[in-house]
C-alpha cells in the first residue's frame, strides 16, 4: 500500500475540514480561481472529496494578501497563494495535518500567525455588516439559513409595521450611503404615506473612488441584503423591490441573482412569504454614471431615463419611483438590519458613540500595509485603524494624511490622527464618514495633485444640468492644473476659494455641493504646500513634474551606464566608469533613471 | 447626432438585436436593460439597433439616443476589439498607476482615448471599480488585473494579441 493510501485509511470518512477560498473581486484579480482549480484537482487526485469541503467565500478583508485560503476548524490562514502552493496545502495540511508554515500570514514583526482568530488585522474589529464574509459560501442559501439567516424576516412578520420601525429607530442605525440619515425615521416617513404601491430600493451603485464595501457585501453575503430589503419592504408596506448595482461589479450581480433565485425557490421571495407577505425583487444594472448613485438620479435610471438628479422635496419617501413612496437604502445599511432584528436594538446601539451608533465598514486603500476591508465600532480612532489594524505605512515612509469620504470628503492630517471616527468628529475636521473609503497617503503624495485628481473625477461625473457644477468645477480644475504646473499665482488660491463657495451654494445635488471639499480641506491643512507651488515654484513631495529636476550626484555615480541605456530620450551621457550627466533640456522627467540606478546616484530635486 | 449610421449589419446581428428586444416587455423601464443586452451581444450600440429599440418601445429615436449617450458603458461609435480600462482614481494613482500607464502607452503606441491602428486595442482611463485592495488595477474586457507593475504590461497585452 502506498504511503498516501495508508495515511488516508486512518482518516475517518467524515468531513474533517472546511476550506474556504476568498472569491472576492480583488482575490480573483490576483489569481484565486487558478488557486482553487489547482486545489480542487489535487483534492480529487488524492480522493479527499469526502473529507474535505472546499468552497468560495466573500472578501475576507485582507485583499492585498490575496489569494487567501482559510482552513477550518483551526482557522489556519494561508495568504498570497500560487497554484503550486495550493497543491502543497492539500498534500501537507489536508492530507497529513501538517500546517505549511511558509504560507501563513505574518504579523508586523514577521512572525507567522497561526490562525485567523489571532490575526492582528481582525483583533480590533467588530464585524456586524460583514458578519458572514469569510464565514459562509455566498452561493448557498442553506449556509445563510444555518447561521440564522431569514429568521429575522420571520420574526418581523410577527410584528406590526410600527414595531419594526421603532426597533430600527431604537438601534440608532444611520444610512451608510453617505448622508447618515436615521434609517428608522426614513422608513417612518414612507410608512405614513398612503399609496396603492410603494417601492424599496437597494443602492449598490458604489462609485466613490477607494470604497469597495458594498461590492464585497453583495459578493460575500447577498442574502443579508435581500433579507434587509424585505424587512424594509414589510415595514413601509412595499411589495416590489429593486437592486441597482453598478455594471462594473459583474460578480456582485451574479451572486445577487443566484441569491434571489434561491430565495424565490425557498418561498422567501415572491407571494406569501411565511404565509403573510408578498415581496419580490429585481436587479437593475447601472451603466457607468457615478451620479446615478444619487437617489433621485437612480430612480430616473430605473425608469429608463437619463440619470439626472432632481430637486428635493419632494423626497422619495413621499414621491419616488414612478411617483410612488420609495425608500432607498445603501447595501451596508441593509446588511445590518437582520443582525439588529436578531440581537435587538440595544445590542446594536451598545457599540459606537453617543450619536454614531453601531459599527462602520471602512475600506483601507492607498499607501497602507493592509489594504482591504475592516469593520470597527464608531469612535475607533484613525490611529488605531491606520497603524494597528492597517499595519501602518509601507516602505518605512511617513504618514501624511488620509482622505475620508472620497470626492465629497476631505483630508485628515497627521496632527489629527487621534480623531475618533464618527459622523460629528469627521465633519468638524472638514471630512465626512461618507461611504467609508479611507485613502491613506504617505509623505511622497502631493496634496495639490490629490485635490486635482478628485476634482477631475467630479468634472468627469457631473451630469451637467447646473452651471455652477458643470462650469465651476472645470474652472477649479484648470486653476489646480495651472498650480501643479508651476504657473499658479496667489490670486488663484483666492479664486479657488471664491469658486468653491459659489459651487457649494448653488448646485442642485450633493455631487456639486460637496465637489469643492477636497480642495478646501487640503487648503485648510496643507496651505503651505499650495504656497510652495505658487510662490517658490517647488513641489515639496516632488510629484509635480514641471517643478522637479533629476540630477546625478557625481561622487556617487560609478559610471555603470544603466541610466543612460534606459533613458527614453537619451538625455544622459558619460563615459563608462565616469560620472554621468543629465541634459536637462532633453529630460522628460520620466524618473526611469532614478528607478534604475543601483547606487543612489540619481536624485529628484 | 453622433449616431453610427452604418446600416450594413449582418443577419446574425439583426437577429441578436431582435432577440434582445423581444426578451423584454416593451416598456420604458426596460430601455436600459435592452441596451445592455445589445451592448453585450454586439460590443456596441449601432444606430440601426437604436432605431429598432425606439420602434418597439414606441418612443422617439432622439430619446433612445439621449438616454444611451448619458451612460458611458454604452458604446455608440464602435471601438476596439479589446478595451483596456486603467483605473486612475487616487488609490491607484498614488500606488503607481502612472507608471503602468506609461508602460501601456509604450506597448500600444497610443494615448488614452485612442484605438490602435489594427483596431485590436482601445485604451481608456476610468475611475475606481472597487478593487483598490490590489491597486493599481485595470480591466481588459471583463478580466480584472491587480497589483500591476509596468513590467507586467507586455505579458498581459501579449495574451490578447495572440487572441
Ligand atoms: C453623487 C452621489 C452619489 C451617490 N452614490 C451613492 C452610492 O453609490 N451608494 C449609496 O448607497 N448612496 C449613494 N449616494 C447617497 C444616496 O443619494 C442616498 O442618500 C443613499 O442611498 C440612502 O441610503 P442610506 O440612507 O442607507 O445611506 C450618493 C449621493 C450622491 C449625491
Ligand atoms: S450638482 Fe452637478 S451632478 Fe448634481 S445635478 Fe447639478 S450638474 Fe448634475
Ligand atoms: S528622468 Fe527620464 S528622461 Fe530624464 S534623464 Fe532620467 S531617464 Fe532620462
Ligand atoms: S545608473 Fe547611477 S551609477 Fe550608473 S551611470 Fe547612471 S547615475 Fe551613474
Ligand atoms: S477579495 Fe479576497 S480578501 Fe478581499
Ligand atoms: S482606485 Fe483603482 S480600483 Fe479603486
Amino acid at each position: 500500500m502506498s504511503e498516501v493510501a495508508q495515511e488516508k485509511q486512518d482518516l475517518p470518512a467524515i468531513e474533517r475540514c472546511h476550506v474556504l477560498i476568498c472569491a472576492g473581486a480583488a482575490c480573483v484579480a490576483s489569481g484565486a480561481m487558478e488557486v482553487e482549480a489547482a486545489m480542487k484537482s489535487k483534492i480529487s487526485a488524492l480522493n479527499l472529496e469526502a473529507e474535505v469541503s472546499l468552497f468560495d467565500t466573500g472578501c475576507v478583508g485582507t485583499c492585498d494578501l490575496g489569494p487567501v485560503v482559510i482552513v477550518y476548524p483551526e482557522g489556519t490562514f494561508y495568504v498570497k497563494l500560487k497554484p503550486a502552493d495550493a497543491e502543497e496545502i492539500v498534500t501537507e495540511h489536508l492530507l497529513k495535518g501538517r500546517v505549511v508554515q511558509r504560507l501563513l500570514s505574518k504579523d508586523a514583526d514577521h512572525v507567522e500567525v497561526p490562525s485567523i482568530f489571532e490575526h492582528p488585522f481582525f483583533a480590533k474589529q467588530k464585524r456586524i455588516a460583514l458578519r458572514n464574509l469569510g464565514v459562509i459560501n455566498p452561493e448557498s442559501i442553506d449556509e445563510y439559513i444555518a447561521v440564522g439567516g431569514y429568521a429575522s424576516l420571520g420574526k418581523v412578520l410577527e410584528m406590526t409595521q410600527d414595531e419594526v420601525i421603532k426597533l430600527v429607530l431604537d438601534s440608532g442605525l444611520r444610512g451608510r450611503g453617505g448622508a447618515g440619515f436615521p434609517t428608522g425615521r426614513k422608513w417612518a416617513f414612507a410608512k405614513a404615506v398612503e399609496a396603492d404601491q410603494k417601492y424599496v430600493i437597494i443602492n449598490g451603485d458604489e462609485g466613490d473612488p477607494g470604497a469597495f464595501m458594498d461590492r464585497s457585501v453583495l459578493e460575500g453575503d447577498p442574502h443579508s441584503v435581500i433579507e434587509g430589503l424585505a424587512i424594509a419592504g414589510y415595514a413601509i408596506g412595499a411589495t416590489q423591490g429593486y437592486a441597482y448595482v453598478r455594471a462594473e461589479y459583474p460578480l456582485a450581480i451574479k451572486r445577487l441573482q443566484i441569491a434571489i433565485d434561491q430565495a424565490r425557490e425557498y418561498g422567501l421571495l415572491g407571494k406569501g412569504i411565511f404565509g403573510k407577505f408578498d415581496f419580490d425583487l429585481e436587479i437593475r444594472k447601472g451603466a457607468g454614471a457615478f451620479v446615478c448613485g444619487e437617489e433621485t438620479a437612480l430612480m430616473r435610471s430605473i425608469e429608463g431615463m437619463r440619470g439626472q438628479p432632481r430637486p428635493k422635496p419632494p423626497f422619495p419617501a413621499v414621491s419616488g419611483l414612478w411617483g410612488k413612496p420609495t425608500i432607498i437604502n445603501n447595501v451596508e445599511t441593509l446588511a445590518n438590519v437582520p443582525a439588529i432584528i436578531q440581537n435587538g436594538p440595544f445590542w446594536y446601539s451598545s457599540f459606537g458613540t453617543e450619536t454614531s451608533k453601531g459599527t462602520k465598514v471602512f475600506a483601507l486603500a492607498g499607501n497602507i500595509n493592509n489594504t482591504g476591508l475592516i469593520e470597527v465600532p464608531f469612535g475607533t480612532t484613525l490611529r488605531e485603524v491606520v497603524f494597528e489594524i492597517g499595519g501602518g505605512i509601507p516602505n518605512g515612509k511617513e504618514f501624511k494624511a488620509v482622505q475620508a469620504g472620497g470626492p465629497s470628503g476631505g483630508c485628515i492630517p497627521a496632527s489629527l490622527l487621534d480623531i475618533p471616527l464618527d459622523y460629528e468628529s469627521l465633519q468638524k475636521a472638514g471630512a465626512i464618514v461618507g461611504s467609508g473609503g479611507l485613502i491613506v497617503m504617505d509623505s511622497d503624495t502631493c496634496m495639490v495633485d490629490v485635490a486635482r485628481f478628485f476634482l477631475e473625477f467630479t468634472v468627469d461625473e457631473s451630469c451637467g444640468q447646473c452651471t455652477p457644477c458643470r462650469e465651476g468645477t472645470k474652472r477649479m480644475l484648470e486653476i489646480l492644473t495651472k498650480i501643479t504646473k508651476g504657473r499658479g499665482t496667489l490670486e488663484d488660491i483666492t479664486k479657488l476659494e471664491t469658486l468653491a463657495k459659489a459651487i457649494t451654494q448653488t448646485s442642485l445635488c450633493q455631487l456639486g455641493i460637496t465637489a469643492p471639499n477636497p480642495v478646501l480641506s487640503t487648503l485648510r491643512y496643507f496651505r503651505d504646500e499650495y504656497l510652495a507651488h505658487v510662490v517658490d515654484k517647488t513641489c515639496p513631495a516632488k510629484v509635480c513634474r514641471e517643478l522637479i529636476t533629476f540630477d546625478i550626484l557625481p561622487d556617487k555615480c560609478t559610471g555603470c551606464t544603466i541610466c543612460a541605456r534606459n533613458c527614453p530620450t537619451h538625455a544622459i551621457s558619460g563615459e563608462r566608469k565616469q560620472a554621468h550627466v543629465i541634459d536637462q533640456s532633453a529630460c522628460i522627467k520620466c524618473g526611469e533613471c532614478l528607478v534604475r540606478c543601483k547606487f543612489d546616484a540619481v536624485v529628484k530635486v | 447626432m453622433a449616431i453610427n449610421e452604418s446600416c450594413c449589419c449582418s443577419a446574425e446581428e439583426e437577429a441578436a438585436v431582435q432577440a434582445a428586444i423581444n426578451d423584454f416587455e416593451p416598456i420604458r423601464t426596460n430601455l436600459i436593460p435592452i441596451l445592455h443586452r445589445i451592448q453585450d451581444e454586439l460590443g456596441q450600440i449601432p444606430g440601426w439597433a437604436m432605431e429598432a429599440v425606439a420602434d418597439k418601445l414606441d418612443i422617439p429615436l432622439a430619446d433612445v439616443w439621449g438616454t444611451a449617450s448619458f451612460y458611458t458603458m454604452f458604446d455608440l461609435k464602435g471601438r476596439a476589439k479589446h478595451i483596456i480600462r486603467l483605473c486612475e482614481s487616487p488609490p491607484c494613482h498614488i500606488t503607481g498607476a502612472k507608471k503602468v500607464l506609461e508602460a501601456l502607452k509604450d506597448e500600444l503606441g497610443i494615448e488614452p482615448g485612442e484605438v490602435t491602428e489594427d483596431g485590436l486595442f482601445g485604451l481608456e482611463l476610468v475611475s475606481c471599480f472597487g478593487v483598490c485592495g490590489v491597486a493599481p488595477a485595470m480591466i481588459v474586457d471583463h478580466q480584472v488585473y491587480g497589483n500591476l507593475t509596468p513590467e507586467m504590461v507586455p505579458d498581459v497585452i501579449a495574451k490578447y494579441r495572440e487572441g
